[in-house]
Parts: C-alpha cells; sequence; structure tokens
C-alpha cells in the first residue's frame, strides 16, 4: 500500500526532519517502494511466535549502586555547540 | 615490502626486529597519502602514529611485549576516538571528537596497536556501497569505478589496497562481510554479544556487531582474540569465555558437515558467483568436509524483515542528534522546533533521513503490530530455522553477495535494489550468529568473490579454522591489486 | 444535579539510590548545573545503559508491601518523544510488561475504609531539568537529573473527591519513606504526582471526559488544583459546554490551571523494547532477600499502636506516619515504660524543638535514650513534670544528659518529709492572711500557697506530698481532723 504525502509530513514531524515542499515527492515514491517491500511479510505465517527482541537469550545484569562516574563537566561540555553557566543553551521554551 | 605481509607475518618481522615499527608506520603512511585516491580515510594522524611507534619500540627494546604491539591499524570511523574525530560518515559529526574511547579502541590500544586512522563509511552504517558518505565515496582498489562495499568499506579498502595491514569494521546486515567479500579479504561478523558495543555508534542496537577485517583467517584469529569479551558497559555483552583461538586454528576440518542451503544459489546469484562457489565447496571436500542440502525458507522473508527492524531501531537511536549538546547545529533558527527540524534536516544525508522515516513509520500507532511486531515474528521463525538447520550440519556455506562489486552510482537512484543484495548476510545478524566472508575467486572482470560461512553462537573458533583450512591451499587471499603491489 | 468526581493519580517517586538508574553518576541533589551528568546520561553517541540492582529491587519492595503482583520478569521499552530535558530522544520506561502489577491501597474516608486499587508500577528514567533564563531569551538545560531512577505508581480511577486522593497520596508518601526507597521530600521534586480528573453525572456509568494536571508540588497545590479544576468542569457541563481532553499545568500563584503548550499536539511515542537491556529477570533468591527486608509497614504498626500502646487515634497516626519518629517512640517506651508520656513529649516539647531548628528526628539534639531516662526520671519522682521541661531545655542544649543536669543543679525533688513540713511551716508563717482567706472557704488560695512553698523550695518540693501535707496542715489549723 503506497504512502500518502501527508502521511510522510507526519512522520517527518514525528522524527523532527524538515522536508522541503519540493523534496516530498520524492520521500513519498521512495517510502512507498519500501513499503511495498514490506508486503512479503503478509504471506509469511508466524501464528503466535514470541517476537524475538533480544538475540541472545540472557537476562538483565545488575549493577552495585555505587557512584563510579567522576565529575567531568568541562571535558563533556568541550563538545557542546552552546552553553550558557554550565547549561546546554536551547531558544526559549514557553510552557 | 612490509605492507605486502599478512598482519601475522609482520607480528613476526617484529618480533625478529627485521623492522621497527616506526618504519613499518612510516611505510603505510606513505601509501595512505599516496592512494588519496581511493578516499579510504577520513582521517589520519601521522605525528601520533609514529611516536606511539617509538614508545611501542622503545617498550620492545624494554621486553614489554603485547600480542600486537607495533601495528598499525585502522578503525572504523564508528568507533569512538578521543585521538581524532568520530564522523560515522556525516555532517552530524564531521568535527566530533570524542570525550572518551569505545572499549574495542582501548582493547587494541592496550593490546599494542597503534592507531593510524579512520576508516571511511557509509552514513551512520547505512548502506552497502560506502557511497552515503559525506567525505564522499571510497573506491574499490580492484577496480576504482566499483564501490568497495558497505558500510564499512573504507576499511576494506584499506586493508585490500594493503594501506594497512588490518582494520576494525561493524555488521548490522553484512557490512563486514560484503565489503570484505567485494575488496578480496577476511572478514569476521562474531556472534552477538561477542564484541562490546561500547562507543560503537547505534546503528540497531540488536543487530549491530564489531568485527575485524582482514587479509586472512590467522589474522582475523589475532585481532578477535583483542577485540573479543565481556564488558560491564554493555549489557548485551556475553561472559562467555574467550578461547584461544589461534590455539585450535589449525584443527583438522574433516567430517565437518556443511550445509547448502538450496535458496542460496538460485537465479538471482551471478553464475560466475554460482562457479566460484561451487570450486570452494569442492576444496572443502577434498578437506574432508562433508556437504548436506538444508532448507532455510523464511531467510527469503529476512530483507523486509530487517529493513523494518533496523530502521526502526537507528531512528530511535539518531534521535539523540539535535544540535544540543554536540554535533552540528544548524545557523538560524527561530524556536526549539526549527532548531530540531533544520540541524536533522541538513545534518543527516538522504538514505539516513529514508531510514529513520522507514523506522518511525514502522513504529508509529497503528501500523506497530503489521511491521513491527510481525518483523520481530518473523525473526524468531528464522532463528528458529537456523537452530534446525544446525542439527543436521556445523556450517552454512553460501555466497556473501549475489554479485561482485557493482559500480559507482549503479545503484544509488534505487534504495530497494541496493538492500536486495543483502540476502544473505542479514539473517545471521536477525539470529545474532557469527559469519565469515573468505575470497575464493575473481570474477572475469577482475572483482573478488567470497564465499560466506554461518555457524552456530559462538562458533567463532570453528569459523576461523573453516577459514584457514582452505587458505592452506587456495591462494586467494594472497592476491592484491595490481596497482598496490 | 448531582456531580460525580473521578480521579485517578499517577506518583512519579524518585528512588533514594546512590548512583543513578542506567549509570554510574551520582543523584545527590542542588548539584551545580551538569557536574553529575556522565557520558551515558549526556547521550553521547555510542554510550550504553546498565541497570542498578538497588533500583529494581526497592521496585519489587514497593509490589510486596502493596500486595501486588511483581513481575518476575519485566521489559523495559522506549518511550520516543523530542525534548531538550530527554538527552536521548526516548525515556527508557516500561510498558507493556512492568515490574509491579495490580496491588491496592487502603485510605480513612468520613464512609469509613476505602481500598484504592493500583494499576500498576513501573521503572523508567527521570529527565533533566529546564531553566528559563529571561535576559538572553533562551532556556537552559541542566541533566543532573537525567537518568535518576523514578517508580512510576499508576492507580485505578477509584478516587472520588480531592480529600481521598490527599488522603492516598499521603498513604503512598508514608508508605515508601517507611520503605526507605524515597525520600518523599516534595520541595525537591523526589515525590511528585500528576492527575487525571473527569466529572460526570452521579450514576451514569460512562465517564467523562477527562484533563490531566500536571506540575502539582505539594499536597496543598493538588488539593487546591484538584478544587478548581472539579469546578471548571462543572461550570462547563452545566452550560452544555465540552470539555477539551487535554494537560494542564497548575498555576499556584493565581490559583488557576490553564493549557500547557508543548502536550498540545498528541503524542505517539513509538514504544517498543529497549534493545539495549535485556529482560529484568528477579531471581528467587533476590526477591526473598527483598522480602525478608520489609519493615513493619504503617498501617500494621498504627493498628498495634492503638492496641499495645493504647494510644487514641491522633498519637497513633502522628507516631506512625514517619518510621523514624515510630522506631523513637518505641525505643523510648522501652527505656522508660510510658507510653502516655512518651506519646505526650514527642508531640509536645521534641516535635517543637526540632520544627523550630529545622531539624527532623533522626537529627534531633536528644536521642530516644536521652528522653526515656528523663521521662524515667520524672516517674520515679526525682524530679517533677515542670523541672522536667527545664532539664529538656538544658538537655537540648547539650548540657548531658537527664541524671548529669539533674546532678548538676541539683535539681533533685524534695520527698524528704520533715523538709517540706519546715518549708510549709514557714509559708503558714508568713502568709497568715492568705491561710485566713483559705479557711474562709477560698479554696483557689490554695494554690497561692503551694506556689509560695515551691519558691522557698526553688521547685524542687514533690508537688503530690506539699499539696497532702499543707492540706493536712490547713485542716489542723481549722480544727477540722481529716
Amino acid at each position: 500500500m503506497p504512502i500518502t504525502k501527508s502521511a510522510v509530513q507526519h512522520i517527518a514531524n514525528l522524527a523532527r526532519i524538515r522536508i522541503e515542499t519540493t523534496d516530498i515527492e520524492q520521500y513519498t515514491v521512495d517510502l512507498s517502494r519500501i513499503l511495498e517491500l514490506f508486503q512479503q511479510m503478509d504471506s509469511m505465517e508466524v501464528d503466535d511466535k514470541e517476537p524475538l527482541a533480544h538475540p541472545q537469550d540472557i537476562e538483565l545484569r545488575l549493577r552495585d549502586d555505587v557512584v563510579t562516574e567522576p565529575e567531568i563537566r568541562q571535558k563533556l561540555q568541550s563538545v557542546a555547540p552552546k552553553i550558557h553557566q554550565g547549561l546546554y543553551s536551547v531558544p526559549k521554551i514557553i510552557e | 615490502m612490509p605492507y605486502r605481509q599478512t598482519l601475522s607475518s609482520i607480528v613476526g618481522m617484529l618480533n625478529r626486529n627485521d623492522i621497527s615499527s616506526v618504519e613499518l608506520v612510516q611505510c603505510f603512511l606513505n601509501r595512505i597519502e599516496e592512494h588519496s585516491e581511493l578516499n579510504a580515510f577520513i582521517s589520519v594522524d601521522a605525528e601520533e602514529a609514529l611516536k606511539q611507534a617509538r614508545l611501542s619500540d622503545e617498550a620492545r627494546a624494554r621486553g614489554s611485549i603485547n600480542s600486537l604491539s607495533g601495528i598499525p591499524i585502522a578503525h572504523k570511523d564508528i568507533f569512538c576516538t578521543t585521538a581524532m574525530a568520530t564522523t560515522c560518515g556525516s555532517r552530524m559529526l564531521k568535527d566530533f571528537v570524542s570525550p572518551y574511547n569505545a572499549t574495542i579502541v582501548e582493547l587494541l590500544s592496550k593490546g599494542g596497536a597503534i592507531l593510524i586512522g579512520k576508516t571511511n563509511m557509509d552514513e551512520f552504517a547505512m548502506g552497502s556501497s560506502t557511497e552515503t558518505s559525506w567525505f564522499g565515496p571510497t573506491r574499490n582498489p580492484w577496480h576504482k569505478d566499483h564501490v568497495p562495499g558497505g558500510s564499512s568499506g573504507g576499511s576494506a579498502a584499506a586493508v585490500a589496497a594493503r594501506l594497512v595491514p588490518a582494520a576494525t569494521g561493524t555488521d548490522t546486515g553484512g557490512s563486514i562481510r560484503q565489503p570484505a567479500a567485494f575488496c578480496g579479504l577476511t572478514g569476521l561478523k562474531p556472534s552477538y554479544g561477542r564484541i562490546s558495543r561500547y562507543g560503537m555508534i547505534a546503528y540497531a542496537s540488536s543487530l549491530d556487531q564489531g568485527g575485524p577485517i582482514t587479509q586472512t583467517a590467522e589474522d582475523a584469529a589475532r585481532v578477535l582474540q583483542i577485540m573479543a569479551g565481556f564488558d560491564k558497559r554493555d549489557a548485551t555483552s556475553s561472559n562467555r569465555e574467550v578461547p584461544n583461538y589461534l590455539d585450535h586454528l589449525q584443527d583438522p576440518i574433516a567430517g565437518l558437515r556443511i550445509g547448502v542451503p538450496r535458496n542460496f544459489v538460485d537465479d538471482a546469484v551471478h553464475p560466475e558467483v554460482v562457479g566460484a562457489i561451487h570450486n570452494s565447496l569442492k576444496e572443502f571436500e577434498k578437506r574432508g568436509a562433508k556437504l548436506v542440502e538444508i532448507s532455510l525458507p523464511s531467510c527469503n522473508a529476512a530483507i523486509p524483515c530487517y529493513y523494518v527492524i533496523a530502521p526502526a531501531e537507528a531512528s530511535s537511536n539518531l534521535s539523540r542528534f539535535d544540535g544540543i549538546r554536540y554535533g552540528y547545529r544548524t545557523d538560524s533558527f527561530d524556536d526549539l522546533d526549527e532548531l530540531y527540524k533544520k540541524t536533522r534536516g541538513e545534518g543527516f544525508g538522504l538514505e539516513v533521513k529514508r531510514r529513520i522515516m522507514i523506522g518511525t513509520f514502522a513504529l508509529s500507532t497503528g501500523y506497530y503490530d503489521a511491521y513491527y511486531r510481525k518483523a520481530q515474528q518473523i525473526r524468531r521463525l528464522i532463528s528458529n530455522e537456523f537452530e534446525s538447520a544446525f542439527k543436521k550440519c556445523d556450517y552454512i556455506a553460501g555466497p556473501t553477495s549475489p554479485t561482485t562489486a557493482f559500480g559507482l552510482g549503479e545503484k544509488t537512484n534505487d534504495p530497494v535494489s541496493m538492500y536486495l543484495s543483502d540476502i544473505f548476510t542479514i539473517s545471521a545478524n536477525l539470529s545474532g550468529i557469527p559469519a565469515i566472508s573468505i575470497p575464493v575467486g575473481f570474477d572475469n572482470r577482475g572483482l573478488p568473490i567470497g564465499l560466506q560461512l554461518i555457524g552456530r553462537s559462538f562458533d567463532e573458533q570453528g569459523l576461523l579454522n573453516l577459514a584457514h583450512s582452505y587458505q592452506q591451499v587456495t591462494h586467494w587471499h594472497q592476491e592484491i591489486p595490481t596497482e598496490f603491489s | 444535579m448531582t456531580w460525580e468526581t473521578v480521579i485517578g493519580l499517577e506518583v512519579h517517586v524518585q528512588l533514594c539510590t546512590k548512583s543513578k538508574i542506567f549509570s554510574g553518576a551520582g543523584t545527590m541533589f542542588g548539584a551545580e548545573p551538569n557536574t553529575q551528568a556522565c557520558e551515558v546520561d549526556i547521550a553521547l553517541p555510542g554510550v550504553l545503559p546498565v541497570m542498578n540492582k538497588e533500583a529494581a529491587l526497592m521496585a519489587v519492595k514497593f509490589g510486596i508491601a502493596i500486595g501486588a503482583n511483581v513481575n518476575r520478569r519485566s521489559i523495559f521499552s522506549r518511550k520516543n518523544y523530542f525534548y531538550p530535558d530527554l538527552p536521548k530522544g526516548y525515556q527508557i520506561s516500561q510498558y507493556e510488561l512492568p515490574i509491579v502489577s495490580g496491588g491496592s491501597v487502603d485510605i480513612n474516608t468520613p464512609n469509613g475504609n476505602k481500598t484504592i486499587r493500583i494499576t500498576r508500577a513501573h521503572l523508567e528514567e527521570d529527565a533533566g531539568k529546564l531553566t528559563h533564563q529571561k535576559k538572553n531569551n533562551s532556556s537552559g538545560v541542566d541533566l543532573n537529573r537525567a537518568g535518576t531512577p523514578l517508580l512510576e505508581v499508576v492507580s485505578e480511577p477509584d478516587l472520588r473527591s480531592p480529600s481521598e486522593a490527599i488522603a492516598y497520596l499521603r498513604k503512598i508518601h508514608t508508605l515508601v519513606r517507611y520503605l526507605e526507597i524515597c525520600d518523599g521530600n516534595m520541595q525537591e521534586g523526589s515525590f511528585r504526582c500528576d492527575a487525571n480528573i473527569s466529572v460526570r453525572p452521579q450514576g451514569d456509568k460512562q465517564y467523562g471526559t477527562r484533563c490531566e494536571l500536571k506540575n502539582l508540588n505539594s499536597f496543598r497545590n493538588i488539593d487546591k488544583s484538584l478544587n478548581f479544576e472539579i469546578n471548571r468542569h462543572i461550570d462547563i457541563l452545566k452550560s452544555n459546554g465540552t470539555i477539551v481532553q487535554e494537560t494542564r499545568l497548575y498555576d499556584a500563584d493565581n490559583d488557576l490551571t490553564r493549557p500547557m503548550r508543548s502536550k498540545e499536539e498528541a503524542h505517539d511515542y513509538r514504544y517498543f523494547p529497549d534493545p539495549d537491556l535485556p529482560p529484568l529477570v528477579i531471581s528467587d533468591v533476590l526477591f526473598a532477600e527483598t522480602q525478608a527486608s520489609i519493615p513493619e509497614l504503617p498501617d500494621l504498626r498504627y493498628k498495634r499502636f492503638m492496641s499495645v500502646y493504647h494510644l487514641n487515634e491522633k498519637d497513633a497516626e502522628f507516631l506512625t506516619s514517619d518510621r523514624n519518629i515510630a522506631d523513637y517512640f518505641e525505643q523510648v517506651v522501652s527505656i522508660c515504660g510510658d507510653s502516655r508520656k512518651s506519646a505526650n513529649w514527642i508531640t509536645g516539647e521534641l516535635l517543637h524543638h526540632i520544627n523550630q531548628n529545622g531539624l527532623d528526628i533522626k537529627s534531633s539534639n536528644i536521642d530516644a535514650q536521652m528522653l526515656g531516662e528523663l521521662i524515667q526520671k520524672i516517674n520515679d519522682k526525682t524530679i517533677s513534670g515542670k523541672i522536667a521541661k527545664g532539664v529538656f531545655d538544658e538537655m537540648w542544649h547539650g548540657e548531658g544528659n537527664a541524671s548529669s543536669i539533674i546532678e548538676k543543679n541539683k535539681l533533685g525533688q524534695i520527698s524528704n518529709t520533715t523538709i517540706v513540713e519546715e518549708a510549709i511551716d514557714q509559708v503558714i508563717e508568713n502568709h497568715s492572711a492568705q491561710v485566713q482567706q483559705y479557711l474562709a472557704g477560698q479554696n483557689k488560695v490554695f494554690g497561692f500557697l503551694v506556689g509560695k512553698v515551691m519558691q522557698v523550695t526553688a521547685g524542687k518540693a514533690n508537688p503530690q506530698l506539699v499539696n497532702q501535707i499543707l492540706q493536712h496542715k490547713l485542716g489542723e489549723k481549722d480544727g477540722v481532723p481529716d
């Protein structure tokens, strides 16, 4: 089933990616083709097979509750685009 | 000429003091500079590499030697390094210098290896040709108008052209094995959990695995030995003991059963590839292995299954790239919404954006069950099928890719046709089992052909054995493209 | 038309672990911005989460305490959305299979006991904090709080009034502090609440359109905001309007709720199991250990205090409202054996001093041992209750324990009959006018005379003895034998 342009726009919005209006057409075509590929799954019988989320059947390992990380704000913020008084700076957000 | 030697050979040379690490590193640095047209490297730090080489020689003189001491190595630019930028082949991270090192980078460094540079890759590991990199495509040393494969194309081209004895790569749907096949090399994707993913920038978390790209199985064993092992910083890392891969490399392969799936050698595979695969399997038979016919019908659904799951996980993993704490940030924006959308619209390339969109779609309300959940169920089916198959055989063989290296630009307009070339490699990622690609011939254009061997979970040893055994009686792995010999 | 209110509450309990739920960074409140955020919390490329054992066990503890089903195998899921305080662009939470399902909590209502059912409780990570900087028209992100473990407790919509909601919240608040999984400090944000509220005509089976209230950071604000919202809904419904389903913030300054801007568009969270975290499995050993570590729970302790210590409801409730206070009380009683006096001293003098100095029972200058001894001294008549107050003050200021203060200041109560008689004789002689007044029938003067005896003895005379002897002597004067 093909995907509509407005659905493409909606997804782009969800994914916070700006798509120029001139490009929406191409994205719609490309994504439709990929969705056609997905149709191959329709005929597969899976019954009640348990979805496989982790390839190895392991349990979550538990870490002791100890502080192990030192304070390295300077190092970590050395790669930041914009810092103001130790805070990551973003455009004003109004609640 | 040291650059023609295998990594194992070079280890011997260094141990015998036939060459110093400084001479070695200088030799490779010269070659890298000479062959910049391949565009295999994104970053090279000559000064630091030579400094490390000097320190290595000094340590060696004092008797302090590790298994890879003095050996130059290249990392795919997806592994975080503090020494130089980690770009993931993307504008989004083009100037990003990680404040920490990936676990495998630290392990290899402790093992004595010297980081010579970071190699080119498809952007965020999404691709099968290394054509989607922000830094331009990498060329195949065997035929410079052809792709080296992807996404670890830079690493493969660098080793094939002998610009470095070995390199690391990552494999989510074939990104180590397929470039290894396209470039005539040995590329190993270990079992999921065998190698730590900490510091390996995530594409699809349940599929990604790091691994070596080398000239031979013996070389791969040496590098894997250092890379493998439990990491407490990675909750998906296995604490299964790491065997000594070199110890059992020479074990005879007589009696081992090699399964050949019917659908792995069908019409979609190029006849020259089919021919080379058949010949290689005869070699295995000569060495005592038994060929068994098996069936893996669900693997036909592997492509849509993979192309739902991988983009879905990627769409989530790449949400952190928002221009706030690191990386690219758009120049002008009026509000937060614009900051996000323009940064991500400009920072990501087309293929990455396509996959994020598809992934977002597959997880969205109303589609989750039909796409994501169904894909995970098919994944279970595929995994179960492998388990059943491994009751009848010990290893599964087939072509790594249906074709040899295609031309630059040949598939870039049609993403789906690019995806279809992953048909043989992705099921091993979906099931989390190990697989290796080794060179088994050339087509009539002189492009390498790769054979893939798949093994049971954590049987990297067996795969290396089989590969090594084959390489004892064949010479494909010794070939170097004329221009680079 | 009578209206019925339906309320469901989502409480975010910040677990008091030393390190974060998925990283080894610290969790101390009030640190300089971004000094308690490591590479994992900042979501640098390539980092991975590793689970904090203590956070898991705290959730298990809670589940057992509310009689819930503890899911021995639970799954972490990613909740995807974009916001600057959420560095990964997703929150690690639990969706399809939380660690705790079901359970309940009892509250007291004017109509008696009511059981409030709990839908689920799940583990998740907290987000960072946004601060708004008026000067350069920007906002700032502090990620210290990002990654702190939260236990989100979701109730069924069983609550029918703001006071029931408050009662439920207080119960949960007390419980998490008893279990020592949360410090309950609402000002610091360790205990936060969102409310879902709707109104319907009494008797209707269908729920009305509900609104979500966020940013409720004190019991007072919760009460006020719920009341405001109920009235708002009723007003709209009365005039045949429709309620808009939305998320609203409580504005404490103006005592009203208003729509929250960032929630204007519906979120599609695209939940899926987190591939970086295999299933969380609670082994039999861990489960048993955790179960064994659960203290006597507040409800049971309350009942026991009433029956064993014969306390009234008010005192029992107060003394069991905080596990530390309850422990303190029981310790004092174990020393002096007098639950009545212990309760009075704790709820009176001790509480007064603690509050005045901004302390809590654990940091009190007078510990249970000291208070117990003081009460003993009253009960064995070494000192009077009045003198004891003075001793208490001295103890509070670090002058030592009861014995040493009494000794040093010679405060020991005078119970020597001879000395008391002498003092009384002295007073009777010096205040003949008042004596005559008393004998003439002015009984109130008795108090005056007692006071004088106390003055003469510097307050140390045993008051019962004074009363007894003074009455006797005055009676003799009257000529009336007793």
